[in-house]
C-alpha cells in the first residue's frame, strides 16, 4: 500500500521516521477518521465564523423576529428561505442559535478536556512513578472522584457560585480529570518497570528527568487518544448542565439550552428540537469516530501489521 | 594487589518478600566477589539463580537486603541515589534486552547522549560531535543519530546501548547477559567490539551470562552461581579443565560440543530434580538434593568457598568433597 520505504536506504542524513508520523501516515489512510477530522474541522470553522454566518443571513441569535418568525398565533415557523432551521418559540433563528451553540459546545468541550488531561497526567504520573503512600493517597482520591454523583454535585456548586461558563468548565474538568488520571498512573506502572527506566537510573538520572524525558513520551499515544475521546463526553456533559438550567446562561444560546426549550414545543415544531440534537449528534459522533481512528494509528498491533507489509 | 580491586562486594544478599511479613525469596544469599581493575569476571549459572539480582546489587539499582559493596575504595552499599550519581560515572551497565532497554520514543542521538545531559559534561554541537564519534566508535553510522530505535537491528541496537555505557569512560562495566537476545554471528562482533574497547579503555567487565562458550571466550576469571551463591570460581582456563564442584562439572559436561565423534564418547553427568526453591534453599550445601557425591555431613554443614586440597589460591571451591574427575559423577 505505501510507497515509499519505511527505512530509506542509502540516503545520506534522512531523518528518522518518528513513531508519532507513522501514527499520522496510518491515520491518513483511515477513511472513516479523516472525514471524522474534516467534520471537527468544519465544526470549528463555523464556530470561528459564527459573527461572519450571521452577517451573510442578516439574523442576530439573541433577536425575536416576532413579525416574520411567528405565526399569527404566536407559534414558531418551520423552515423557509428566511428562516433555515426555523424558528424557537421566541421567534429566534434555529440556525443562527445552532451555529452559536458550536462556540460554546467547542469552547467548553476543549477547554475543560485540556484542563482534566493535565491535571490527570500529572495527578496519575506522580501516583505512578513514586508508588507507595503517594500512590494509595492518590489512587484512593482518584477514586472518591469518579464515585461522585456528578449532578448531585454540580446542582450543589452551580446554587452556591451561580450558573456561568467558567462553573460549567470546573465542573466538567473535576469529573474528567480522575479518569485520565487512573489511565496513566496504569500506564505509568507499567513503564516503570521497563529496562529503559533502570538504564536512565544507571546512568544517574533523576526522578524528574526520569519522569520528563523517559516517561511522558511514552504517555503521548493513550493520552492522545483519551483526550479526542474525552472532548465529546465533555460536550455532552455541557449540554446536560445547559439543559438543567446549570450551565450556561440565556440568551447565549447553547444545544443544550435549545433543547430544553423545545421540550414544549415539539409536537408543534420539530425542527426546533431536531436541530440542535442533529448539531449534537454530529459533533460527538465526529469525535468519537477521529478518537477511534487515533487510537488504531497509534496501536502498535497494527504497527506491527503496517511494518509487514 | 588490594589496589588493583575495583569492586569488592562481601556477603551481598538480596531477599524479595512474597507478602508482607510472608516468606521471602532469596534471589542472592550470601555472595562475596572481587572485581579487578581491567580483568573480565565471567559469572555463569542457570536462569533464575540470581545472575541479574546480583547485577543490579552490584550496580546499586536496587538496595541490598545485606552485606557490603566497596567500589574504588569507596563503600557504596548505602549511598543514595543522590549520592551515586557521582559513582555512575565509573559504574555502567549494559543490559539484556536489546529491545527493552532503549525508549522507543527517544532518537538515538539523545539516547547515546544522555549520559554527557545527566552528567553536565557536554552541551549542544559538542555532544552531539562526542555522540558521532561513540557511534563511529561501536561501528554504528554516525549519520543516524537522529533515528529511532525501532530502526536498527538487535545487534546494532546492543551497539547503541554499550555507547551509552562507554560514553563517560568508566572503570567497569557490568554487562547483564549483553549478548544472550543476538543470533551467534552478531554474538561473535559485539563480543569483539567488548573485547576491543576493554584493550583501549582498560575497562573491567563483570559479564553474565549463561552460555559457558561465550564466557569461557571473554572471561579471565569466571564464578559459577547457584541458587543465589557462588560455588566455585576459578581463573576461566582452570575452571574449564579443572572443575572441582560437582554442579560446576555437571554444568560442563552439559555443553554442547561441536564434533560429533568426541560428543558421542564424552561422558555426561545427568542431574536429577530441579532447582529448588529459593524460598526455602536445602539445609547444608545448596546443591546436596541433586549432588551425585553427597553424604550425610553436606546436609547439615554449608561449605565455605575456599581453596580446596592442594587447588591455587585463587581457585575457590564450596564443597566439602571435591571432584577430582568428571568420572567420579557418572554411575557406572
Amino acid at each position: 500500500m505505501s510507497t515509499t520505504p519505511l527505512v530509506a536506504r542509502g540516503e545520506r542524513g534522512i531523518a528518522g521516521r518518528s513513531p508519532f508520523r507513522l501514527a499520522m501516515a496510518r491515520l491518513r489512510r483511515d477513511r472513516v477518521a479523516m472525514v471524522s477530522a474534516g467534520t471537527v474541522l468544519v465544526l470549528v470553522l463555523v464556530a470561528l465564523a459564527a459573527p461572519l454566518i450571521a452577517h451573510l443571513v442578516g439574523h442576530d441569535p439573541s433577536t425575536q423576529y416576532r413579525e416574520t418568525g411567528l405565526t399569527p398565533a404566536g407559534l414558531p415557523v418551520g423552515p423557509n428561505r428566511h428562516f433555515l432551521f426555523g424558528t424557537d418559540n421566541l421567534g429566534r433563528d434555529v440556525f443562527i442559535r445552532v451555529v452559536y451553540g458550536t462556540r460554546i459546545s467547542l469552547l467548553v468541550g476543549v477547554v475543560s478536556t485540556l484542563l482534566a488531561v493535565a491535571l490527570g497526567v500529572v495527578v496519575g504520573v506522580t501516583a505512578g512513578y513514586f508508588q507507595g503512600a503517594t500512590d494509595t493517597v492518590l489512587a484512593r482520591f482518584m477514586d472518591v472522584v469518579l464515585s461522585f454523583p456528578f449532578l448531585l454535585f454540580a446542582i450543589a456548586l452551580v446554587s452556591v457560585a451561580g450558573p456561568s461558563i467558567v462553573v460549567s468548565v470546573c465542573v466538567i474538568a473535576f469529573f474528567s480529570w480522575a479518569a485520565v488520571g487512573r489511565i496513566v498512573r496504569g500506564q505509568t506502572l507499567s513503564i516503570r518497570e521497563r529496562e529503559y527506566i533502570a538504564a536512565a537510573r544507571s546512568l544517574g538520572a533523576g526522578d524528574i528527568r526520569i519522569m520528563f524525558v523517559d516517561v511522558l513520551p511514552n504517555l503521548v499515544a493513550p493520552v492522545i487518544v483519551y483526550t479526542t475521546l474525552l472532548i465529546p463526553t465533555a460536550i455532552v456533559f455541557e449540554a446536560t448542565l445547559s439543559f438543567l438550567g446549570m450551565g450556561v446562561v440565556p440568551p447565549t444560546p447553547t444545544w443544550g439550552n435549545m433543547l430544553s426549550d423545545s421540550l414544549q414545543y415539539y409536537q408543534v415544531a420539530w425542527w426546533f428540537i431536531l436541530f440542535p440534537g442533529l448539531a449534537l449528534l454530529i459533533t460527538t459522533l465526529a469525535f468519537n469516530l477521529l478518537g477511534d481512528g487515533v487510537r488504531d494509528a497509534l496501536d502498535p498491533a497494527t504497527e506491527r501489521l503496517f511494518a509487514e507489509e | 594487589m588490594t589496589e588493583d580491586v575495583l569492586l569488592q562486594a562481601g556477603d551481598v544478599a538480596k531477599y524479595f518478600p512474597l507478602r508482607q511479613r510472608g516468606p521471602q525469596v532469596r534471589a542472592v544469599d550470601g555472595v562475596s566477589l572481587t572485581v579487578h581493575r581491567g580483568e573480565t569476571l565471567g559469572l555463569v549459572g542457570e536462569t533464575g539463580c540470581g545472575k541479574s539480582t546480583l547485577a543490579r546489587c552490584l550496580t546499586r539499582l536496587t538496595d541490598l537486603s545485606r552485606g557490603t559493596i566497596v567500589f574504588a575504595g569507596r563503600d557504596i552499599t548505602r549511598l543514595s541515589r543522590h549520592q551515586l550519581a557521582p559513582v555512575r560515572r565509573d559504574l555502567q551497565m549494559i543490559f539484556q534486552d536489546p529491545y527493552g532497554s532503549l525508549n522507543p520514543r527517544r532518537r538515538v542521538g539523545s539516547i547515546i547522549g544522555d549520559p554527557f545531559a545527566i552528567h553536565g559534561v557536554a552541551e549542544g554541537r559538542d555532544r552531539q560531535r562526542r555522540v558521532q564519534e561513540l557511534m563511529d566508535r561501536v561501528g554504528l553510522n554516525p549519520e543516524h543519530f537522529n533515528r529511532y530505535p525501532a530502526e536498527f537491528s538487535g545487534g546494532q541496537r546492543q551497539r547503541i546501548g554499550v555507547a551509552r555505557a562507554i560514553a563517560l569512560r568508566p572503570k567497569l562495566i557490568v554487562c547483564d547477559e549483553p549478548v544472550s537476545a543476538l543470533d551467534v554471528s552478531i554474538q561473535a562482533q559485539v563480543i569483539n567490539l567488548l573485547d576491543d574497547l576493554q584493550d583501549e579503555l582498560g575497562l573491567a567487565y563483570v559479564f553474565i551470562s549463561h552460555d559457558l562458550s561465550v564466557v569461557r571466550h571473554v572471561s579471565d576469571r569466571v564464578a559459577v552461581m547457584y541458587l543465589g551463591q557462588i560455588v566455585e570460581t576459578a581463573p576461566a582456563r582452570q575452571l574449564y579443565e579443572q572443575p572441582r564442584h560437582p554442579y560446576t562439572a555437571a554444568l560442563l559436561s552439559a555443553a554442547p560440543v561441536a564434533d560429533p565423534d568426541l560428543a558421542d564418547r564424552r561422558r555426561r553427568v545427568l542431574l536429577t530434580g530441579d532447582v529448588p526453591s529459593p524460598v526455602a534453599p536445602p539445609t547444608g550445601c545448596r546443591f546436596h538434593p541433586r549432588c551425585p557425591k553427597a553424604q550425610a555431613r553436606c546436609t547439615v554443614e554449608a561449605p565455605a568457598l575456599t581453596a580446596r586440597e592442594s587447588d591455587a589460591g585463587t581457585h575457590l571451591t564450596a564443597c566439602h568433597f571435591p571432584v577430582h574427575s568428571v568420572d567420579e559423577l557418572v554411575p557406572r
